[in-house]
């Protein structure tokens, strides 16, 4: 939730476009202005949708601020004319879109912040597809790989998370009806995301979200005891509703491991999913490989680098392990790391690659779980179609 | 929260498959689902009855609950009424004028009314079976408290017993639901005055108890939605999951620190609102003392509410790979071997195998 004196963020959340949250929340914004408050709209996609246009009828627009790229003119929310302006309430379509390079800010979620941080509260979209965190089950429901993410931190910023649903069924009835999209528009949608089993497992997801989203505003975290001794007896206790089943205790602490493999975006995704829903601490660190002398290729820095830096835009304590300190055995330097920082479960990419070349591929992974036979390790499952 | 339903065997889904094909002739239900008075149920309904009526379907109202708020009395009038009866002081569904009236869509308020004592349905949730077994598509609104399989965790919750209820097996057979979702904020005016729901309290109790009733609502209606899912793929013969639920399966032997993995396995069960197995695969000549061993891993199984699957087969890997793929497991949890150095032995050890096997299965290996 935001901070004392920042803003309140609610996010209407669908699965797919047409779903009708821009019109939920310019009714829900119309309300709130017949109720008395100052609310303007500081960014509206009208899609050409005439029953969500008409819902703007009445309302102050702060006007879109004209940005030039390449000798274009592309139209941005005016960030800093609403700052200005100062409503209590600012409505702002599109939550993931990304601005045109030239903006001052990359994302249109980080336009949000400001505004929240100005103290003015904030109406806005999106769809569960967008959400970091699912990319890659996104990409194996869907086969589209979407590019324009929140990452999970943001959207637990919010008041209040608000599913929009409707069926797929009418949701490819309009489709089809030409109201969410132009027709050859319909029919390219029609074949990815607008799949009835495809709009069903994603509407599935959207409502699971909305469930620990609403359950993270009033549940307490619960820790359980791992790892317990051995030599504690196996307690068969006579069932006994009154007694959780899990002792409460230490907290868990996740440890990924990140590499220069693509693979990596996936395994960091995936373990702060699981660390999110667990409430459990969640770090990652990558090593140099041996270097005996020579120093690591540059493209295998660079990709560390760039995959450590996307774990800290997803709010993970991320950190290069120096590879001078950790001598001739990086993998017993991760794994003393691990022990030193009490991490209960360490999370690995699959071995990529088959045979003789793979196994050499995932030497150091091989020795990492070799190693670590008094931790949990996960082997992360590469989430990919098909 | 334990999950509301269990995924089903193939057996059961061909079964299900079977009956859709059935019901061909049977009019449509589709549900508006909420948690609470308030959230827009009863305006959902009628605003799709309105859109129909106006595309031109024939659409009758059956029931609303009243006081209808003042801008949907103007949509309803546009609508034709067949009105309740009263019968014993209680308003029942007129059934037989709706049946005689014959239309295409009849829209059913308050699914989980009872019918006072000698009418020929108990409930109105049977009334609405014979409008669709008649041909006649209902649409019908529910409030979640009323679904009889939730009444521990609701009253959990409430406090409040509740006495008419609709079975879920009802709305699990629905062609559609819609989940009718808004803040909590939005109820509390409603609940806080609603005899029906007395959601007694100060307001700060009266908002987590409403918050509590929206997760049921919405873990409900995306149990449904799988269920739906699944019925999807298997009907269009596509196999595999979609991992939209996580499914987590704890392997176990006599040997295996079986508490731990549970434990384990239970919490993010639990977390993530997913399901629960515990499976051992069948091992013949087990000693005395790995059989206690064995026995006492399945209690700690039986208490953590999982589902419990003796496997059988002659290589425990497949035996395990088949089950975790068929069911769409999304999380394994195994055992370290205790003796296999089989990280080294990467093609050969069973772990090693399993890992390899597991394609699209996170794969978490437990100390010994």
């Amino acid at each position: 939730m935001t901070p004392q004196g920042a803003g309140k963020l609610k996010i209407y959340l669908g699965y797919a476009a047409g779903v009708g949250k821009t019109y939920q929340m310019l009714a829900d914004a119309q309300e709130l202005k017949r109720q008395g408050h100052d609310i303007v709209i500081g960014y509206f996609e009208p899609h050409g949708r005439a029953d969500t246009i008409a819902k703007t009828e009445g309302m102050e627009f702060v006007p879109r601020r004209n940005v030039e790229y390449r000798g274009a003119f592309f139209e941005e929310m005016d960030t800093d004319e609403i700052l200005v302006r100062h409503p209590e309430i600012c409505v702002v379509d599109e939550f993931p879109h990304t601005n045109v390079p030239g903006s001052t800010r990359t994302k249109r979620w980080e336009d949000v912040m400001a505004l929240l941080e100005a103290g003015i509260d904030v109406l806005t979209t999106m769809n569960i597809q967008h959400l970091e965190s699912l990319n890659d089950q996104v990409w194996q429901i869907s086969g589209v790989r979407v590019r324009e993410t929140i990452p999970d931190w943001v959207v637990k910023q919010a008041d209040q998370v608000v599913m929009v649903d409707v069926t797929p069924g009418a949701l490819v009835n309009r489709l089809l009806r030409g109201v969410v999209y132009a027709p050859e528009k319909s029919q390219k949608a029609l074949e990815n995301f607008f799949q009835e089993s495809t709009l069903g497992a994603l509407r599935e997801l959207a409502m699971r979200q909305t469930a620990h989203e609403s359950e993270s505003h009033h549940a307490e975290p619960q820790h359980v005891e791992l790892n317990q001794p051995e030599s504690r007896p196996v307690e068969t206790p006579a069932a006994s509703s009154a007694q959780p089943f899990y002792p409460t205790g230490r907290l868990e602490r996740i440890l990924i491991l990140v590499t220069s493999d693509p693979s990596s975006a996936m395994v960091i995704r995936r373990a702060k999913r699981v660390a999110d829903y667990l409430h459990a601490d969640c770090m990652a660190v990558a090593i140099q490989r041996p270097t005996g002398g020579n120093r690591a290729p540059s493209e295998e820095r660079e990709a560390i680098e760039r995959h450590l830096n996307f774990a800290r835009n997803l709010h993970i304590d991320s950190r290069l392990l120096d590879a001078e300190a950790a001598g001739d055995d990086p993998a017993k330097a991760l794994v003393e790391f691990a022990r030193v920082n009490g991490v209960t479960q360490l999370f690995l990419a699959r071995p990529q690659g088959k045979g003789l070349l793979g196994m050499l591929r995932s030497n150091i992974e091989q020795r990492i779980v070799w190693l670590s036979r008094d931790m949990q390790v996960t082997i992360v499952a590469d989430r990919t179609r098909g | 929260m334990t999950p509301v339903t269990r995924r089903r065997s193939p057996e059961e889904l061909l079964l299900q498959v079977e009956a859709e094909e059935a019901r061909d002739t049977r009019g449509r239900l589709k549900v508006f689902l909420g948690y609470a008075s308030g959230v827009g149920k009863s305006f959902r309904m009628i605003d799709e009855g309105r859109r129909r009526a106006e595309r031109g379907q024939d659409v009758v109202v059956g029931a609303v609950q009243f006081p209808v708020p003042q801008d949907l009395e103007a949509v309803r009038q546009k609508i034709e009424v067949i009105p309740l009866r009263t019968a014993n002081g209680v308003s029942v569904i007129d059934v037989p004028a709706i049946l005689k009236r014959h239309p295409g869509v009849c829209l059913v308020d308050g699914l989980a009314w009872d019918n006072p004592p000698g009418s020929p349905n108990a409930a109105r949730w049977q009334d609405v079976r014979q409008l669709l077994e008649a041909g006649i598509t209902v649409i019908a609104s529910v409030n979640i408290q009323f679904i009889a399989e939730l009444q521990t965790q609701v009253e959990r919750i409430t406090g409040k017993h509740v006495t008419q209820t609709v079975p879920q097996s009802f709305l699990f057979g629905a062609d559609e639901i819609v989940v009718v979702d808004a803040p909590p904020e939005m109820c509390m005016d409603h609940s806080g005055r609603d005899s029906g729901q007395n959601l007694a309290g100060d307001t700060s109790r009266l908002a987590r108890q409403l918050s509590e009733l929206r997760e049921i609502a919405l873990l409900f209606a995306a149990d449904v939605v799988d269920h739906q899912l699944e019925a999807y793929l298997k009907h269009n013969g596509i196999a595999g999951s979609f991992g939209t639920q996580e499914r987590i399966m704890v392997c176990i032997t006599p040997r295996t620190s079986a508490k731990a993995m549970i434990e384990s396995g239970k919490r993010n069960a639990d977390r993530f609102h997913g399901e629960l197995f515990v499976a051992h695969v069948k091992q013949g000549n087990l000693s005395d003392a790995d059989r206690a061993a064995l026995d006492r891993n399945l209690e700690l199984a039986r208490q953590a509410g999982a589902r419990i699957e003796i496997l059988e087969g002659d290589d425990p890997i497949e035996a395990i790979l088949e089950f975790a793929h068929e069911r769409g497991v999304t999380q394994l949890f195994v055992g370290h071997g205790l003796e296999s150095n089989w990280w080294h032995r990467w093609t050969g050890g069973p772990v090693g195998r399993l890992i390899r096997g597991a394609q699209g299965i996170d794969v978490r290996v437990f100390p010994q």
